[in-house]
């Protein structure tokens, strides 16, 4: 067996943002479609986990840049979620759906 | 800390297989509720992941704030909101087929670039596990986000006040 090295996490991270670009793009339901967005921002912190255990250590203590950017990517995914199920609301409050192709007010 | 390589592949590849597992069942279920159940395991099996890789701060990030968190804040909002009639309805949109085409070739593309460039990355295996004894992963992180990425550290809690204020105001009834 092959040791694990980055590239496994990177094939891993890529699978899970295809399977998070693919619910985003075919789901209907709105809800689903920001749990898929979860789904991505999970695949990129994979990828900045490997890439900051990867590096070599600076001075004697690990190269910590790619956790501290992954503590930002959880932070915007709390605030995304936030707004976006605040907006859910809203929006279910006026037009009684939570499916994405019939909220249309917008189109021509 | 001396890590055993055949039990950190066997450990990813289950992990791998909850994460995945989790991910395909997320965005096939009918019923809300069970996509919400699938993300959490495959919440937990990225934070398996953090784990091998000796994040441990990171790891207890992701279960305490995504899934105690995030999770709950979803389940909320799918109880709150009224899904039953939504989860009879059909699914998936009219572009499944042009979506599941165009992430195809964005797959395609991807997995070249993994291809040509997985030679780059043999450095990892000889940099993995140089921990000098007696740092904690936590103590470093600190160290790092309170001095070199204070300014960041502060407009991201900016950010956290906007959305807090946000989306009070978004769901309120009446301002």
């Amino acid at each position: 067996m092959h040791p694990i090295s980055t590239v496994h996490y990177l094939a891993l991270s890529a699978a899970l943002l295809l399977i998070g670009t693919v619910g985003v793009l075919t789901r209907r339901n709105i809800v689903v479609i920001l749990m898929s967005i979860e789904l991505i921002l999970n695949a990129v912190n994979i990828n900045l986990i490997a890439f900051s255990h990867s590096l070599p250590p600076i001075e004697g203590h690990p190269n910590v840049g790619g956790q501290v950017f992954a503590i930002f990517v959880i932070t915007d995914a709390v605030a995304e979620a936030a707004v976006g199920l605040g907006i859910l609301i809203a929006l279910f409050r006026n037009k009684e759906t939570v499916l994405a192709d019939e909220i249309d007010l917008l189109k021509w | 800390m001396l890590t055993n390589p055949v039990l950190d592949t066997v450990l990813f590849y289950l992990f791998a297989l909850l994460v995945l597992g989790g991910g395909i069942l997320t965005i096939t279920r009918h019923n809300a509720v069970h996509s919400a159940i699938s993300l959490i395991v495959s919440l937990l099996g990225v934070a398996g992941l953090y784990l091998l890789q000796q994040a441990e701060f990171l790891f207890a990030v992701q279960i305490i704030l995504y899934i105690g968190g995030i999770m709950l804040l979803f389940l909320f909002v799918i109880m709150l909101v009224n899904l039953d009639q939504a989860a009879k309805e059909r699914q998936f949109n009219r572009q499944w087929l042009i979506a599941l085409a165009a992430v195809a070739a964005v797959g395609a593309e991807v997995a070249i670039f993994i291809y040509k460039g997985k030679d780059s990355f043999h450095i990892a295996e000889s940099a993995a596990n140089i921990l000098a004894p007696g740092v904690k992963n936590t103590e470093v992180l600190a160290d790092s986000l309170f001095s070199e990425y204070l300014l960041p550290f502060e407009i991201a809690s900016l950010l956290l006040l906007v959305a807090v204020v946000g989306s009070v105001v978004m769901a309120k009834k009446r301002i």
